[in-house]
């Protein structure tokens, strides 16, 4: 396959191709955790709320969980591949690997996020695999599970990349995960309706852009959400090309890489 | 010809700390170049600028006619650099990684009989698919050596390449290099094994306080100092007439400067008046530490 691939393009493909098989030789800890973190919390929370909580109309507690856990799941997984190959190869010194070679800027941001969409996708589809042999799932409209889910990890992969580059420690990078990735990501309509919340919480979650990516890919589905998929594709991507141009200027300029 | 390097008033400024002050440096295709100087001279600074790691303050850099900057995309085809630190990728065995290093240069399987041919050259066929953790340290700098010549590079640059090598490894290493050199890559060099430079290289640059203090052929910078040095292993301890001459000493050991071989018949009265007795003698050429000592020590 390599070979299909001319050689000006081969150095980001390679580049590409080096960042799959980095998660795919430690696909414990970068696919199968998450699944099984992912399973655990729809045992515990369908056990608890599943006769007790009814979110939109005919659609069960346990059923409305699962889009937002794999959704969650994608994010946090897509943010971290990008996020947690960089840092590692900044502390062991082996990113000057890559940045003593002719690969371009622009070919290192999209070989990292395609590396990152897959990952995030790849664990994503595991859990709606294992899910729905325990929960009938419909699929209302595919075609926007399918781009939330793409932009979605796309947008995480992205700000990994901005992590990556910006922390000089794990510690930092923990500190990002910890304080701004986990609050956004559970505080998006993962486990309620935001209509749930009052107005005021309703308010800020608008300004989350977590739950436009939730709210979206559950939107596909069942149907309903709390807003319309369009007002919440308008965001995502909106953020994803802002967060692209931060991360491809943070790159041409050699931030934090390139003395 | 077009130069392996050219480097035009390069300065490089890391807060109030002036690294480089003015760096001009032509190196031409072909040459076995040396880049000698002390810890913090600026050697690896100036490496760093041609890899394109670090961006001038102001100056310009040249690899193989190609802007460091402007052309950046064929000036690092041009370059292959050895890193001074043991860097590796803890997930890839040494052939995963000198294939990965050849793609990312755009090299696909047509490059796999050059990699096969650097595993070999360096040693490590028999750990070609061990995981770069599990090698030693010698070993790692044996993988790191190779990972600059996958995309076999015109031009070859070694940050301290021997640094915590063992003997046999730094003969095959050099075989290889010397090899790579006779088919026209130019070899740029930093080393603290000043022997090796004067062996291997024909021109030697000495850098100090991010200067170049001396730029000239080996053979020329070794007749700077005309001088020669005695080797003395004594009895007793040296007569204090002589110890102005002392360039080293340990216990009764001591090695003197002569300017002239006629200093010897003083050294040997001096010695006769004091009764201090000679039980060892030899009296040898200044090599490259000595120039080194005199330029930059």
């Amino acid at each position: 396959m390599v070979d299909l691939i001319n050689s000006r393009m081969r150095g980001p493909w390679t580049l590409f191709k080096k960042e799959l098989l980095r998660f795919w030789r430690v696909g414990f800890q970068t696919v199968a955790a998450p699944v099984m973190t992912a399973l655990l919390y729809l045992l515990i929370f369908s056990h608890v709320l599943q006769d007790k909580v009814q979110v939109y109309p005919g659609v069960g507690y346990t059923a409305f969980l699962i889009p937002g856990l794999i959704m969650m799941s994608l994010l946090q997984n897509s943010f971290a591949n990008s996020s947690s190959s960089l840092i590692q190869s900044k502390v062991m010194g082996n990113i000057i690997f890559v940045m003593l070679t002719p690969i371009s800027y622009l070919q290192f941001f999209l070989a990292f996020l395609a590396a990152s969409i897959i990952r995030g996708m790849v664990v994503g589809a595991c859990i709606y695999l294992v899910a729905i042999f325990f929960v009938d799932l419909p699929l209302a409209h595919p075609g926007w599970i399918l781009v939330f889910a793409l932009l979605g990890s796309a947008l995480m992969g992205t700000f990994g990349i901005i992590a990556g580059i910006w922390a000089e420690k794990f510690d930092q990078m923990a500190a990002f995960q910890n304080f701004v990735i986990m609050p956004l990501s559970f505080l998006s309509g993962v486990f309620y309706s935001i209509h749930s919340l009052p107005p005021f919480w309703q308010q800020v979650s608008h300004l989350n852009p977590f739950f436009y990516m939730i709210d979206g890919f559950r939107y596909g589905f069942f149907g309903a959400g709390d807003i319309s998929p369009f007002i919440s594709l308008g965001v995502v991507l909106a953020c994803f090309f802002a967060l692209s141009l931060v991360t491809l200027r943070m790159l041409k300029f050699g931030y934090k890489l390139r003395g | 010809m077009i130069p392996a390097i050219d480097i035009q008033q390069v300065h490089k400024h890391f807060g109030d700390l002036h690294a480089l002050k003015g760096i001009d440096l032509r190196i031409e295709q072909g040459e076995f170049f040396a880049l000698l100087g002390p810890n913090g001279a600026g050697k690896s600074t100036l490496i760093n600028l041609l890899a394109g790691l670090l961006r001038p303050t102001s100056g310009h850099l040249q690899v193989m006619g190609f802007d460091v900057n402007t052309q950046y995309l064929q000036a690092r085809h041009a370059l292959g650099v050895v890193p001074q630190e043991l860097v590796f990728d803890p997930f890839f065995n040494v052939r995963e990684m000198l294939r990965f290093q050849a793609g990312y240069f755009g090299r696909g399987r047509e490059n796999d009989a050059w990699v096969d041919e650097v595993i070999e050259s360096l040693g490590l066929t028999d750990k070609a698919h061990t995981n770069m953790r599990r090698l030693s340290g010698g070993m790692k700098r044996r993988a790191l050596i190779a990972q600059a010549l996958a995309h076999k590079p015109p031009v070859i640059v070694l940050d301290e390449p021997t640094a915590g090598v063992d003997v046999e490894l730094r003969q095959t290493m050099w075989d290889f290099i010397r090899r790579l050199n006779r088919e026209g890559h130019t070899i740029i060099l930093t080393t603290h094994y000043l022997e090796e430079a004067e062996t291997l290289c024909s021109r030697i640059a000495m850098m100090k306080l991010g200067q170049i203090v001396a730029l000239d052929s080996t053979r020329n910078l070794l007749n700077r100092l005309p001088g020669k040095k005695l080797q003395l292993k004594l009895d007793n301890a040296l007569p204090l007439s002589l110890q102005p001459l002392v360039r080293d000493q340990h216990d009764h050991f001591y090695i003197l400067a002569l300017s002239e071989v006629a200093q010897l018949e003083y050294i040997l009265a001096e010695l006769r008046l004091a009764s201090v007795a000679i039980e060892d003698l030899q009296l040898v050429e200044a090599d490259l530490e000595d120039v080194f000592v005199d330029l930059v020590g």
